[in-house]
């Protein structure tokens, strides 16, 4: 055995590989839950992946066939309802343990110097992931699935001048047909692999700065020095066994729930698969509400909260897009001398708060009918999650501040 | 061979040019991926213009026809109806159609050819869904100022009996006529007018 792997290290780093990142990459000892939520990410996009693969043996891309062949997936197949039942709870899965990996990263202040750009790129697996999802919702061809299309694609539209020509390339057609279905198809089995590459660039750029934790404090900058190795950050253990061990916990505790939905909710009361969709799309017959589903509806209340005006609705589209973009100048809109949550003020506590809040208020309202009291309450959310990054600079600058300790706390 | 005598200057300037040169025909390298987006023979076949026959259609009822994919409404309006239109205006954003979401032989205040024959595209002009014929006066849902619409059960925009949008509603402009014209006193053609084919 030894030999092999020295044959192999003579050709490959594979040692070297396995040290650097696994066994002698030290993650500092205080992580707590909330750091289970990446690795579960990845074993969702792995599930995601292969589910996927799976179905496509069975799914046809055509505009007479999809919806009947998922049906056939559901009905025909062996074990296809489980396969298929693992990739949409898995869609929705994927965003709750994005939304609260990415909160986690809020809190502790994972995001600032000298993580701005793991930041980044998380949110451009953010928006890559959202892009999957949007273009996998066509592929059942339900109403749903066409009439959601039909409204993202209008956003285009809206661009002035070049809107109209833009989305007729975006469709390849006038409407959304089957030549729209075939790309979305191609699009949505491409995408998984590019995700795949930027959670790659991601955990290489983590494993360059290191390891945020609970308490802001880096680990590098602490003494030196642990049971391991004498170079070491004394706060660090190895990540493995310490954390792959605990993560397999996290893996457990979120098979239960997770499969708990696949077997029991699948639906999740329409939450995960909505009801229109059971319906074969009808390009004739809208559907009586039409609401994307929940992980984009917080942005979706955003688009319908601004009134059009100047004879033009993109007003809307530029606050959702502006919505997301903010997200990647929050490393330099926060200026509190400290990271973490633990030792920063009353004012971002209170903001970070109403911001959960605020976003699950949005998603509500992104999922229900428009009215007037509505659309108020909506337009009053999407003032508050834009004030809570720009005035971000002002509040975490000047409120006061906890002392935190030269080392990590338990 | 020695390094000297060579010229940096040159060299350089031939390494910006090779990669101009590269970059330009990488540039149009990528036309056919982008071009081959874009809707295909057949799908701009697809979109030829339509024919509808008018010569069943009573007073107040509404034809579908499909033209490039899109619904388009026909409606035969009553002489109440027309007259509804000349009437209160105030609450319309365009009464006027200024907006040109129409070809200009249908901006008048029926916003069609024959005043009682209504053509549109179906689809609401805020994010394409497809409004509900509503032609009751005054249900209990939309109020007793209605006096009969179209009314989109997405984000609830509305308009009149000519597609022109009410004011305070999401959609930002008129429902859109298409261009069309009378093949016969019975016969409309959806997407080619006087001036050809859209």
């Amino acid at each position: 055995m030894n030999s092999l792997i020295q044959w192999i290290d003579e050709r490959f780093p594979l040692t070297k590989v396995w040290n650097e990142h696994l066994a002698q990459y030290y993650a500092p000892k205080n992580f707590n839950f909330w750091y289970f939520f990446g690795s579960l990410a990845m074993l969702v996009l792995v599930n995601q992946i292969v589910t996927g693969v799976w179905l496509t043996m069975n799914y046809k891309p055509d505009a007479n066939l999809a919806f009947a062949s998922v049906e056939y997936i559901m009905r025909d197949v062996n074990w296809g309802w489980l396969v298929r039942y693992l990739h949409s709870t898995g869609a929705s899965a994927f965003f709750i343990v994005i939304y609260l990996h990415m909160f986690r990263g809020l809190i502790y202040g994972s995001y600032r110097k000298p993580r701005e750009l793991l930041w980044i790129i998380g949110v451009i697996i953010y928006l890559a992931m959202m892009a999957t999802a949007f273009f996998g919702y066509l592929l059942p061809w339900g109403q749903m699935s066409y009439w959601g299309a039909q409204v993202i694609v209008n956003l285009f539209a809206a661009i002035p001048v070049v809107g109209e020509d833009l989305s007729i390339w975006i469709r390849g057609d006038y409407v959304i047909s089957d030549a729209t279905l075939n790309r979305f198809f191609a699009l949505h089995y491409l995408l998984p692999f590019i995700l795949a590459a930027l959670v790659f660039v991601h955990i290489v750029a983590l494993h360059k700065v290191g390891s945020n934790n609970p308490d802001g404090i880096e680990i590098k900058k602490g003494p030196k020095g642990n049971k391991w190795s004498d170079t070491a950050p004394a706060d660090g253990i190895p990540f493995h066994p310490y954390y792959s061990v605990k993560d397999i916990v996290g893996v457990a505790g979120f098979l239960i729930v997770f499969l708990a939905v696949v077997f029991f909710a699948p639906e999740m009361g329409g939450y995960f698969l909505e009801a229109p969709n059971f319906e074969p799309a009808n390009p004739l017959k809208t559907p009586e509400h039409i609401a994307p589903v929940w992980y984009f509806t917080p942005f979706y209340a955003m688009l319908r909260a601004v009134p059009s005006f100047a004879g033009t609705q993109v007003w809307g589209v530029l606050v959702m897009g502006a919505s997301i973009v903010i997200l990647f100048f929050l490393p330099w809109l926060d200026k509190s001398p400290v990271k973490s949550i633990r030792y920063k003020g009353m004012i971002s506590k209170v903001m970070i708060a109403l911001f959960v809040v605020d976003f699950l208020v949005l998603g509500y309202l992104g999922m229900q009918p428009a009215t007037p009291g509505r659309t108020l309450v909506a337009q009053i959310g999407t003032i508050y999650y834009f004030l809570f990054f720009l005035a971000m600079p002002i509040y975490s600058k000047i409120e006061k501040t906890k002392p935190v300790p030269e080392r990590v706390t338990k | 061979m020695s390094s000297q005598g060579v010229d940096l200057k040159k060299r350089r300037m031939l390494i910006t040019a090779t990669a101009g040169v590269g970059a330009v025909g990488a540039g149009f390298a990528l036309v056919p991926f982008i071009s081959y987006w874009q809707p295909s023979a057949r799908a701009k076949a697809l979109g030829a213009p339509e024919e509808a026959d008018i010569s069943k259609l009573e007073v107040g009822a509404l034809l579908r026809v499909k033209w490039r994919g899109k619904v388009c409404w026909i409606v035969h309006r009553s002489e109440e109806t027309l007259k509804s239109l000349k009437e209160d205006t105030a609450h319309l954003l365009d009464p006027d159609s200024e907006v040109p979401q129409q070809p200009d032989y249908c901006k008048n205040w029926h916003r069609s050819i024959k005043p009682e024959y209504l053509v549109a595209v179906g689809i609401c002009t805020h994010l394409g869904c497809s409004p509900t014929y509503r032609p009751d006066i005054a249900p209990a849902d939309l109020g007793p100022d209605w006096k009969g619409g179209f009314f989109c059960p997405c984000h609830g925009s509305k308009f009149d009996m000519a597609g022109r949008v009410f004011k305070g509603v999401p959609a930002p402009t008129n429902l859109v006529i298409p261009p069309h014209k009378y093949l016969s006193d019975t016969r409309i053609l959806i997407g080619e007018d006087a001036g050809g084919a859209a």
